[in-house]
This record gives C-alpha cells, sequence and structure tokens, in this order.
C-alpha cells in the first residue's frame, strides 16, 4: 500500500438498536446498555430483535418513505449524517466524483414476502403484484436510493458479502479512492432483515437463534449458555477522503484506514473456518505494516452460536496470544447481529476510543466460556487502555468470506 | 357511488401515495400533474388501488383517462355506479 493514497474517514453517521448518532451509541456501549427487545413477526410469532427508531423523515419526504424500501431509508439517513459530520461541501467537491458503497447480507427478501402475503390475498392473481417490486429488490436499491436523496451522481452499487458486507462496503469505498475513481466516498453497510419472517424462520431451522427470557441477555457470545444469534436491523456509513484532499479542505480526521484483507473459507456454506480467519487477520496487519502486538483494540464477529465463537476465539487466540497490549471485546453483545451493518456499526462503536481510550466491554457473559477465554478480553464493564492507537475489525460470513479492516488513531 | 364520491375516493387514494400532497384544493378539470407531484409510478398506484379497492381494471389504453379528477369521474361512473365509497 506503500505507493497508494492514504484514505481517512472524515464523518460518520449511523443507526444502532442503541443509538441514532455515534454519540448516543458510544455513550450506551460504555454504560453497558443493550438495544435489544421484543419483536413479533408475520408468520414467525414472537421472537426478539434490534430495532432501530432513527427520524426516518429527517431526509426523506413521506412519499420517497412509501416508495422505497427500508434498506434504503436507512442507508439515506446514515449517508446525510455522514455527509454532514464530515462537513463536507458537496457542490464545490462536484456531485459527480462521490461515489456510494453499500455493503450487506442480503436485499429483496423483505419486498419479495410483502408481495406474496400481498397476492396471497387475491388468490394469487398477479396483477396485484406491485409495479414498485423491481426498483426495490434490485441489490443496487439501498445505495441508488441514496444517490436519489443526495443527490449525487458518481458510481452506486451494492457490496454483497453476507454478514462481511459492512467492511467490505469499506473496503470497496477505500479501494475507488486510492484508484482515483471518486474524490469522496459514502461507503458501509445496512440492514433491513428483520422485516423478513424467512431470516428468523432459516435461523431457527438452523438451530442458530437465540433465546432467553430476557430480551436484553440473548446476544451472549462467549458465555457458556449462548444459544443463537439476534437479528438486527442497522446501518453505518462513513464519509472516505484521501488523506491529502482531507488535509487540504481542513476536514475532521477521525481515522485512518491502515489495512484490510479478505479472503474465503472454501470449506462449508456455514461453518466457519478458524484457519482462514487467521490468515485474513494475518494479511491485514502485514498490510498495514503492523504486527499483532501494535494492535490495541480486536473487535471480534463473535454472533452468539455455540461453535461459531470457538472457532473465532481460536483463531484471535492464535494471532494475539503474545500480544500484551491488546483488548478484545465485542459490539454484538449489546446490539444483536446488525447482518450487512455489522462490521462498519461495529467499527464505529470503537471509533471513539481514540480519543477516550476506553474499551466497551462484551456485555451478558455470566460465565465465561474456558473455549472463549482470550487474554484481553474486556467483560461488563469498560477497560482504560493506556493508549488506543489501532483498532482491528473483524467481519465473517456465510459460505466462507472473511474480512478484516484495520485503522489508526489519525497522527497528523 | 355519485360523481362527489368518485372525487373523494381518487383523493384517498392519492393521499395514500402521496402522503406529502394537499388534495383538498384540488380543481376538478385541470390535468392532477400540473397540480401535485405524481409521476408514472404513482399512476400505476392509483390503477393498482383502483383494482384492490374497488375491484376496477382500467387497461393501459385508458391510463390518459385518469389525468384530472373530472376525467376520472367521467370514466370511472360506469364502473363504480353501484359500488360504496370505501372509508380510509
Amino acid at each position: 500500500m506503500v505507493d497508494l493514497p492514504r484514505i481517512v474517514i472524515t464523518g460518520v453517521g449511523l443507526t444502532s438498536p442503541n443509538g441514532n448518532s455515534l454519540d448516543e451509541y458510544r455513550a450506551n456501549l460504555l454504560a453497558g446498555k443493550s438495544g435489544v427487545s421484543p419483536w413479533e413477526i408475520r408468520h414467525f410469532g414472537k421472537t426478539v430483535a434490534g430495532q432501530c427508531d432513527f427520524e426516518a423523515t429527517r431526509y426523506q419526504s413521506r412519499k420517497a418513505l412509501r416508495r422505497g424500501t427500508r434498506a434504503g431509508s436507512i442507508a439515506i439517513y446514515c449517508s446525510h449524517e455522514a455527509v454532514a459530520n464530515s462537513q463536507l461541501d458537496l457542490d464545490h467537491l462536484g456531485r459527480d466524483r462521490v461515489g456510494v458503497y453499500v455493503g450487506i447480507t442480503e436485499h429483496g427478501n423483505v419486498e419479495t414476502e410483502e408481495q406474496i402475503h400481498e397476492v396471497s390475498q387475491y388468490d394469487f392473481d398477479l396483477s396485484f403484484w406491485s409495479h414498485h417490486h423491481n426498483p426495490r429488490t434490485v441489490a443496487n436499491n439501498p445505495a441508488g436510493e441514496v444517490t436519489l436523496s443526495l443527490p449525487v451522481t458518481g458510481p452506486h452499487y451494492a457490496i454483497g458479502g453476507a454478514c462481511a458486507g459492512g467492511n467490505l462496503g469499506i473496503i470497496q469505498g477505500a479501494q475507488m479512492l486510492q484508484l482515483g475513481e471518486v474524490d469522496a466516498a459514502l461507503a458501509g453497510g445496512v440492514s433491513e432483515s428483520i422485516h423478513t419472517f424467512g431470516i428468523f424462520a432459516s435461523f431457527k431451522s438452523e438451530g442458530a437463534l437465540g433465546h432467553h427470557e430476557d430480551p436484553t441477555q440473548v446476544s451472549r457470545p462467549f458465555d457458556k449458555d449462548r444459544n443463537g444469534i439476534v437479528v438486527s436491523e442497522g446501518g453505518c456509513m462513513y464519509t472516505l477522503e484521501r488523506l491529502e484532499d482531507a488535509q487540504r479542505r481542513g476536514a475532521p480526521i477521525m481515522a485512518e484506514i491502515l489495512g484490510w484483507h479478505v479472503n474465503s473459507d472454501a470449506t462449508d456454506f456455514v461453518l466457519p473456518n478458524p484457519e482462514r480467519q487467521n490468515q485474513c487477520m494475518r494479511s491485514a496487519i502485514q498490510r498495514a505494516g503492523l504486527s499483532p502486538e501494535d494492535i490495541h483494540i480486536v473487535n471480534t464477529h463473535s454472533t452468539s452460536t455455540p461453535l461459531g465463537d470457538i472457532q473465532e476465539c481460536r483463531a484471535v487466540n492464535e494471532v494475539f496470544c503474545d500480544s500484551s497490549k491488546t483488548s478484545i471485546n465485542n459490539t454484538k453483545s449489546f446490539i444483536g447481529h446488525t447482518m450487512g451493518a455489522a462490521g462498519a456499526l461495529e467499527l464505529a462503536g470503537n471509533l471513539p476510543s481514540f480519543t477516550d481510550g476506553f474499551v466497551h466491554p462484551t456485555i451478558n457473559v455470566q460465565n465465561l466460556d474456558p473455549d472463549c477465554a482470550m487474554r484481553g478480553l474486556v467483560l461488563q464493564e469498560p477497560h482504560k487502555n493506556d493508549k488506543v492507537e489501532t483498532i482491528l475489525n473483524l467481519s465473517f460470513g456465510m459460505l466462507g468470506i472473511n474480512s478484516a479492516v484495520i485503522i489508526g488513531r489519525p497522527t497528523f | 357511488m355519485t360523481n362527489e364520491d368518485i372525487v373523494q375516493a381518487i383523493k384517498d387514494i392519492i393521499i395514500t401515495i402521496a402522503p406529502d400532497e394537499e388534495v383538498a384544493g384540488l380543481k376538478l378539470d385541470v390535468s392532477l400533474r400540473d397540480q401535485i407531484e405524481l409521476d408514472s409510478m404513482d399512476f400505476l398506484d392509483i390503477v393498482m388501488e383502483l383494482r384492490k379497492r374497488y375491484g376496477v381494471n382500467v387497461p393501459e389504453e385508458d391510463y390518459k383517462e385518469l389525468a384530472s379528477l373530472q376525467s376520472c369521474v367521467d370514466y370511472l361512473a360506469p364502473h363504480l355506479a353501484d359500488k360504496e365509497l370505501v372509508a380510509h
């Protein structure tokens, strides 16, 4: 990466089940406040989920809300907030020089289920199938809705990467900036998955849907009694720029993207492979010009499934067992699994560590699973580090996709 | 359904599909698109809602008949004569 432009984060916009701004989200992560609550969905019935309550009409008319998708609405809210946060003047920059890269786990299931339900009310007469179905379900929908809303006329597309989608969005944005394809990238990930009954039913069929009498305690990565994931909605979009551009305009620089890596397990549809996760982490660290001892926070992907957590902990332990200054945490214990948003949103939850020095904890660990014990694992209460200069964010997904993104505290 | 009911039925549909618009002052014989922001997808929504609420199928060649409230009344009156206004 030495010959490529350096990429920085100059803004962030997000909606999480426990906060609709970075400040609110961070405060709740440090206060141990969960965002998971009861949820009921057609056909499936009662369950729990992380739900967002951002003010959608802040950036959309009621008509635009009706016409678009929930994923589009989340992406629009986050993107407007990211632009505002970065103080970027789109007209001055040139609206054709802004690219929108949105990571997704899946898209279209919500609308397809809705239309099948609708035509079922009319004996499956397809003349009642909505003309909105195609524009709502094309894979680029969430990113395209952002371009319509801002508006910007540079490239836009979604990056389908299962639950690594959020990290992939960031990586794609950084790469396009390095190639000179755009001068600013709005990049991250979104998820609307809680609005599809199929995802709950499928996780339940896999034996991977979490349950507990207290909704706030269902998501409990690393705890001996964990029994599955919590599906959540959310979104997080970053404003990314080349360092020299950001410095020239005096932008608020929140972090530098130091390195990344993406690889594939090539072993199973759903079971993760710790050897490939290990390789993914090490490759990202090497690309950043660092060693494991230089990483101050590792934000894990673990989703609270019995086997998946152990696999990741094995991989993390192998890489960081000798790293005395590395703290390890997990954000899903607060907000559940925000799917396509997870990588970007969980990175944002840790980003303020550069300024406040705290590492947010992993909550809901009453009995640590010995197979999940890791040196530096932060449990229940925030941990104050001597310094936080680097954060490694992990996100993995089905079909064996692994991603690691490393960001550094701005030093310029 | 009276002519007034048909006007109300169309206004009710517009309120649903374009909730930011003010429909109370819509003039009868001026094109809807000249008075409020409606695009081709919105007109398809009007057609869909007429089908769902009143069982009226408007063929594509007749979409132009829905241009104004008055043309809607003229076109839809025979189709809606024995229908009741649906409360929304």
